[in-house]
Order: C-alpha cells, then structure tokens, then sequence
C-alpha cells in the first residue's frame, strides 16, 4: 500500500479470490457445449477457462457467480446452481 | 519588475505563462473565463509549451487534470459555481490519488435562483474535498497565491491539490496595480515538477485509483489528513521563501490593528481588505477594533485563529456562504478553535454579500458597532431586506 493508494505491481487481481463472494455457481454440461465461446467473451471477470479454443470449465477462484455466462449461452449447458447445493 | 494594472483573473493567467504547466484543461465559466481565454492566447502565441485542451465539461476538466498528473505532468486548471459543483466527484479522486493539481476558484454564488455574482458558497461546498483553499485579498495577493500554490501542492510532504480562491468579479474583474515577478525568478521559485510513480512510466506499471476496501481506505483518508496537516508548516514554508523573491511576506493569518482591539472581526477574501478601512476609520472616532483576514481556509489554522483572538471582549466572523439549517461554515471553524483558550471571547456570525450583494464599509462599520453595544445576535444577516 502507498499513500496514494498505487498498486505498484500488475497483475495482483489475480491474488485477490472474488469467487468467495459467489452465492450461486455456474455449472457446465459439456454434451451440450458448441465451444462457441460467448461465454468467454461475455464473462466480466476473466473466469471462463478455455484451451486450445475450447471452452473447459471454470475458474471458480475468481467467478463471482453473476450469471452472465448462462444467460449467454445458446444451447443452455451452463445453469446456475445455488452455493451448498449438488 | 515595473508595475502593470491588470485584474486577477489576467494576473493569474500571467502567473500560469510564467510557470508554463505542462497540460492546462479549460471549460469556460463567468467570472473564471478570462483565465482560460487570456491562457489560450499565449498558448496561440507560441509563448508556452502547454498542452490546452478543450474539454466537454468541467467533470472532464478535472478528469484531464487528473489524468495528466497521474501521468506525471504539472497540470492546472480555473473554474467557478456550478462549474467547481460539475466536478464534484473528481475533486475527492484528485485529493485521494494525492495528486499536485492546481486550480483556481472565481468565487460565485451557486445556483439557484441562478446568479453569476460573488459568495463563496462554491468553494465552501467543497470544504471537505481534500483540497488546500487559500483566499486573496485583491489582484496582487490572487498572482501571489497562485505561484505558491503550485509549490505547497507539489512539496514531498503534501502532494494534494490546491484551490487558489478569488472573490469573482471584485478580484476577478476588477483592475488593480499590480507588480508581478520576473519570468525566470516564478520559474525558479516554482522548480522543476517531480512525478511519483508517473504513470507512464512503462517499465514500472501500476495501478492508479484501485478499488479500495473497509481493510485500506481508512488508512488512504488518515495519510491524506495527516497531509493537510502537514500543509500547515509547508505554507508557512512557501510564504517565507515568497517573501525572500517578492518582498511580500505573507502569513497563514494576517491581523490589521489588532494589539489592543477589543473587538476583532474575521473575514475570507476581498471583504478583508474593505474592512481595514473600517478599522481605520473607527479608530479615527476612538473605537479599539482590529480584523483579521484569513488566508488558508483548509487546512484550518486552528492555533493561529485561537491565538489571535484569545481576550477580545467580541469577536464578529464574517461568512460569505451559509449551510442552511446551521450558521456560516467559517464561523463554525472559528468559533471551534477559540473553544480550547481560557477566555473564549464571545462570538457571533455575520452572514454578508450573497449573491454579491454589495457590502460596503458603513455595512461593515455597523458589525464593529454592533459588537461594541452588545446587540449583535449569535446568527446575523447582514443588510438583507427583511
């Protein structure tokens, strides 16, 4: 911390875990994803996990659960699920 | 350097070309305006290297401002009333980052009903922003301040902005003797400007503005009081270097005739140099009263007010601004500081010259009278029309 509140490092939200501020998680259902990515273009928190261009899961570290993710989705293979629940 | 006549917004335009900021950002508003026009002939003229930008809104004026300093760059900017009210949000952001921007304040009634004449409402409302307020007199003090200004922001052990405020019209307008410095002797005075951690600076990044939570931000606003208070000592500071290039010497504070005075009265601004001719005249007739004007608004030099009207058997201070539903914000400040000395001089508030109604020395010679017969009331409204 300084006194005018710089954070002199980059990258350091990646320290900071939002996923515990999560009361509903995303749930993926892979026979339903087209790996069209419109989950990973709409995620406002970087927490769409995608390799080689598909979609892989995600990164609950970091999700905040807002849904966005599900709403977007065309094929409905993301629900959210309420924290605690199966 | 020979004398020229001017008024305090050409003074202080005058004061910027001998600094020649690196960014000025202007958004026109009466009675500031001629700031930035005069500002923007020099920059047309090829007679300053700074970058003038236009802006949209005095909300993006203060963002520019905020930016470029962030950026590492000296940045100033002028503006009045609704104009300072436009850049509420960005006042607060500028003084939280600890950033050195300089701005001057054409003081103007708020609206509404609309009005584009003197009080000092607008700064007033800006009270508890984080910026350093100093008031002038009259046009020599407006380009005076205005060159220390730059020097109390960007000291190591303050780093917040400054508000260099001057009553509009009565100071903005007006014409004046003035005697400014010579152009390399400000540049000198005013040195070279040091960037913490500048943002552009590519090698290094970082964060400017985080988002800061109930476990920090506490601490952000405790180093920022901690930083006015330690803007006490630096103005003090400035004001003797001041005085070693411009004869001037200027205090926190400055009493007129106030040794023996049994009564004093207290004002901001313009209507402190009206009241020196009261003072005069008054003692002319017999009468022991001083006055005091006060040149740093924020931070409140608690002890310096305290001290000087310890004993008095009354005590007037005068507001150009109210907060509805209590009194003047000034007389609350002054009232507080003599609160903690052993004589508490009795004290009462004049709420004068809104809207610039005009406040001339028969009104101010009858605060003095009142103050003498003991028919002042604790809240008083001076010359309004009842």
């Amino acid at each position: 911390m300084t006194a005018e509140d710089v954070i002199m490092k980059p990258g350091t939200a990646r320290q900071y875990h939002t996923g515990s501020w999560r009361s509903r998680r995303p749930e993926v259902d892979k026979d339903k994803c087209i790996n069209c990515l419109f989950c990973w273009m709409f995620c406002p928190d970087n927490s769409i996990l995608v390799e080689g261009g598909e979609m892989k899961g995600i990164r609950y570290t970091h999700c905040k659960g807002c849904g966005i993710c599900a709403r977007q989705c065309p094929k409905d293979a993301i629900t959210m699920v309420e924290e605690g629940e199966q | 350097m020979k004398r020229l006549a001017m008024n305090g917004d050409q003074a202080v335009a005058l004061s910027w070309k001998q600094i020649d900021p690196d960014v000025v950002s202007s958004y026109p508003i009466t009675p500031q305006t001629i700031i930035v026009e005069t500002y923007a002939e020099y920059v047309a003229n090829g007679e300053v290297d700074t970058e003038y930008i236009c802006s949209e809104s005095e909300h993006s004026s203060m963002s520019m401002c905020i930016g470029a300093s962030a950026a590492g760059a000296r940045a100033a900017t002028a503006t009045a009333s609704a104009g300072l009210a436009y850049m509420w949000e960005m006042l607060y952001i500028a003084a939280s980052m600890r950033l050195p921007v300089v701005m001057t304040v054409a003081n103007r009634a708020l609206s509404g009903p609309i009005n584009i004449h003197c009080d000092h409402s607008d700064a007033m409302g800006a009270r508890d922003s984080g910026w350093i307020q100093i008031y002038a007199e009259n046009v020599q003090e407006a380009y005076d301040n205005s060159i220390m200004s730059f020097r109390i922001a960007e000291n190591m052990g303050v780093r917040l902005p400054v508000m260099n405020c001057l009553d509009g019209f009565i100071v903005t307008h007006a014409i004046e003797s003035m005697e400014p410095l010579e152009d390399d002797v400000v540049r000198k005075f005013v040195g070279d400007f040091k960037a913490i951690h500048p943002l552009l600076d590519v090698r290094a990044p970082h964060s400017f503005g985080p988002f800061d939570m109930p476990d920090y931000y506490y601490e952000h606003k405790y180093n920022q009081q901690m930083a006015m208070m330690n803007a006490l000592d630096v103005i003090r500071q400035v004001s003797d270097d001041y005085a070693k290039i411009s004869g001037r010497k200027y205090d926190l504070l400055e009493c007129y005739r106030c040794e023996d005075a049994d009564y004093v009265a207290i004002a901001l601004g313009s209507t402190a140099g009206t009241m020196k001719q009261v003072v005069d005249d008054l003692r002319a007739e017999g009468h022991k009263v001083g006055s005091v004007k006060l040149r740093l608004f924020r931070p409140f030099p608690f002890q310096d007010v305290a001290k000087v009207l310890d004993g008095r058997k009354g005590v007037a201070v005068l507001d150009r601004a109210l907060s509805f539903g209590a009194a003047g914000p000034l007389f609350a400040d002054v009232r507080s500081a003599m609160f903690d000395n052993g004589s508490r001089s009795p004290a009462v508030n004049y709420i004068y010259g809104l809207g610039g109604r005009d406040v001339g020395v028969e009104d101010l010679k009858r605060v003095f009278l009142d103050l003498e017969n003991g028919t002042a009331e604790t809240v008083n409204y001076l010359g309004v029309k009842l």
